[in-house]
């Protein structure tokens, strides 16, 4: 149980870890967009080599990515697959239903280096943001919603606090697992319907002590005097530094650079 | 031929990786049929890593455990037969209830043993009893008790399990002074009506030398002494030195020796320390 590791933050001391969270989020979603408007080999390699730099800046070990990677390494290659076998165009190998075009194996390179672009990056957020930064600088995004009546604070609140009890009920499922082991609970043979059954005496007890933690939880908010967003302060204040500039600088370089090599690079492919 | 015997045992967690932490240390000691042993350590001395061990909820990183001669081991897919001879009772306990009636919730233990119906219900009636479990409570939820009432029907789950021995993980933590009393005179009850061997871990040097003959004492994941509760507790300075005190009556006994009364030394109970003292009184013909 104790391998599932969510909110992988990782601490370091890089100029990503010290960035507003905020900024990074937004990059983020502009450095998605990027990869998947990059349209021929120079603009997908220029990008590629952009994720990488933001990688070697992040100073988390590159074990840490490429275990993130491992996970998807199996959706990585069916759609590099799929896309070799699907292109369009002339046959350069055909057998049975099997049919590879140029077009098909273009397709292929794309995706993967577009995938594995896209768990780096995200990957690269994750491990340089602490979940409540994260939650803090999602709050301070989405605040314009506000206006539309959605309730901004409080999902960002059920955010934290969600990441906040994970470990938590990891452990607890840990220490309630072994006492009923402990009275002879069989958790590791039978068939799926015994395996099942021997679940309950598990999630029991689990949601019970859930229910009671929210409960307490509550009840502490109480104490303190919360009631909601509405006129709340903040202990730590975001605010923009000159290196969120120079990293806004970096990212608007790496779009236009893009852009231009999709324009004069479009007869290539 | 101990019923037990633990040898060189050692437990290291998240081995191979840099959060590689050795909590438990080679081990080695021997538990006889009808012992009462209290285990006692600061927190993180490995007392809880030890006890899980012993009824194979937790495998050795190194060294062995016999139970009857038998390593507990031999049969990796036998273990749950080890885990009915040696029932381990968890902290908080009461967090581990789960069935619709407290009776339920006692037989689980000896369901999974594959008992008759008959021999399950006349052994949750008898748990139910050694615990000091009310009748009435057994068709109720578990859900429904007090704290105290849940920690009993809890502890009375593996007791129903008639475990040769029985260990208590902290049975009193966060219970009131009454309610400790109570369950450690009917774990105490228990011990000697039974015969069976109980370990009991806990922080509270005065429940250990109230009920326990021998005392354990871990330290930072080393076992320091195991020998009896009172040879153990006359050693006042060097329990200090592992951030662990003796029981209260045995430091005063211990200074009024110190001040030149000829007490005899390792005191571990209110009752013998009023009677070690008007013994002594009497003898200078001042009482």
């Amino acid at each position: 149980m104790r391998d599932i590791t969510l909110g992988q933050y990782f601490p370091a001391d890089s100029v990503l870890h010290r960035l507003d969270p905020r900024v990074k989020i937004v990059s983020l979603i502009a450095y998605i967009a990027l990869i998947f408007c990059t349209f021929n080999y120079c603009s997908l390699a220029f990008a590629a080599v952009s994720v990488l730099t933001i990688v070697l800046l992040s100073k988390v070990p590159l074990k840490m990515y490429l275990k993130s990677l491992k996970v998807i390494i199996i959706i990585v290659i069916i759609t590099s697959l799929l896309n070799l076998f699907y292109g369009t165009g002339e046959p350069i190998f055909q057998w049975w239903i099997i049919k590879v075009t140029w077009a098909g194996i273009h397709n292929a390179i794309f995706v993967c280096i577009r995938i594995v672009c896209l768990i780096l990056l995200s990957s690269a957020l994750t491990f340089t943001t602490s979940p409540t930064d994260l939650t803090d600088a999602l709050e301070r995004l989405m605040k314009p919603l506000k206006l539309l009546r959605i309730p901004v604070h409080e999902i960002a609140m059920m955010m934290t606090i969600a990441l906040r009890f994970v470990p938590t009920l990891l452990e607890e499922t840990d220490k309630i697992m072994a006492a009923q082991k402990a009275r002879g609970a069989d958790m590791e043979s039978g068939n799926l319907i015994k395996r099942v059954k021997a679940l309950v005496p598990v999630l029991v007890p689990l949601f019970v002590s859930a229910f009671r933690r929210a409960y307490e939880l509550a009840v502490a908010m109480e104490c303190r005097c919360y009631h909601g967003g509405d006129g709340r302060t903040r202990m730590k204040q975001l605010h923009m530094q000159v290196r969120d500039i120079w990293s806004v600088v970096f990212t608007l370089v790496v779009i236009a650079g893009v852009v231009l090599l999709n324009i004069f690079f479009h007869y290539v492919v | 031929m101990s019923l037990l015997s633990v040898k060189d045992l050692s437990y290291v967690y998240s081995q191979g990786t840099p959060f590689e932490h050795t909590a438990v240390d080679s081990v080695s000691f021997d538990v006889e049929r009808g012992d009462f042993i209290g285990i006692i350590g600061h927190t993180g001395s490995g007392k809880s890593t030890l006890v899980q061990m012993l009824n194979g909820l937790l495998k050795p990183s190194a060294g062995a455990i016999l139970l009857d001669n038998i390593n507990i081991w031999d049969k990796p897919k036998e273990i749950r037969k080890i885990r009915f001879k040696v029932g381990l009772v968890f902290q908080y306990p009461e967090y581990q209830l789960f069935e619709e009636t407290v009776e339920k919730d006692i037989a689980f233990g000896p369901t999974n043993m594959g008992l008759s119906e008959s021999e399950i219900a006349q052994r949750v009636i008898s748990a139910a009893q050694f615990v000091g479990l009310k009748q009435e409570l057994l068709p109720k939820s578990p859900f429904d008790l007090s704290g105290g009432e849940k920690r009993r029907a809890a502890i009375a789950g593996v007791v129903a399990m008639d475990p040769d021995i029985l260990i208590l993980d902290e049975p009193c933590a966060g219970l009131d002074p009454l309610g400790r009393d109570v369950l450690l005179t009917q774990i105490y009850r228990y011990h000697k009506e039974r015969g069976n061997t109980v370990l009991l871990v806990s922080h509270s040097m005065e429940d250990v030398a109230s009920v326990c003959d021998k005392v354990l004492v871990m330290n930072k994941a080393r076992m320091e002494m195991f020998d009896t509760s009172e040879k153990v507790f006359s050693q006042g300075e060097k329990l200090a030195s592992m951030g662990l005190r003796i029981p209260q009556i045995t430091a005063i006994m211990d200074s009024l020796i110190a001040s030149g009364f000829p007490l005899p030394k390792g005191t571990l109970t209110v009752e013998n320390a009023v009677r070690d003292i008007t013994e002594y009184l009497k003898r200078e013909g001042r009482l």
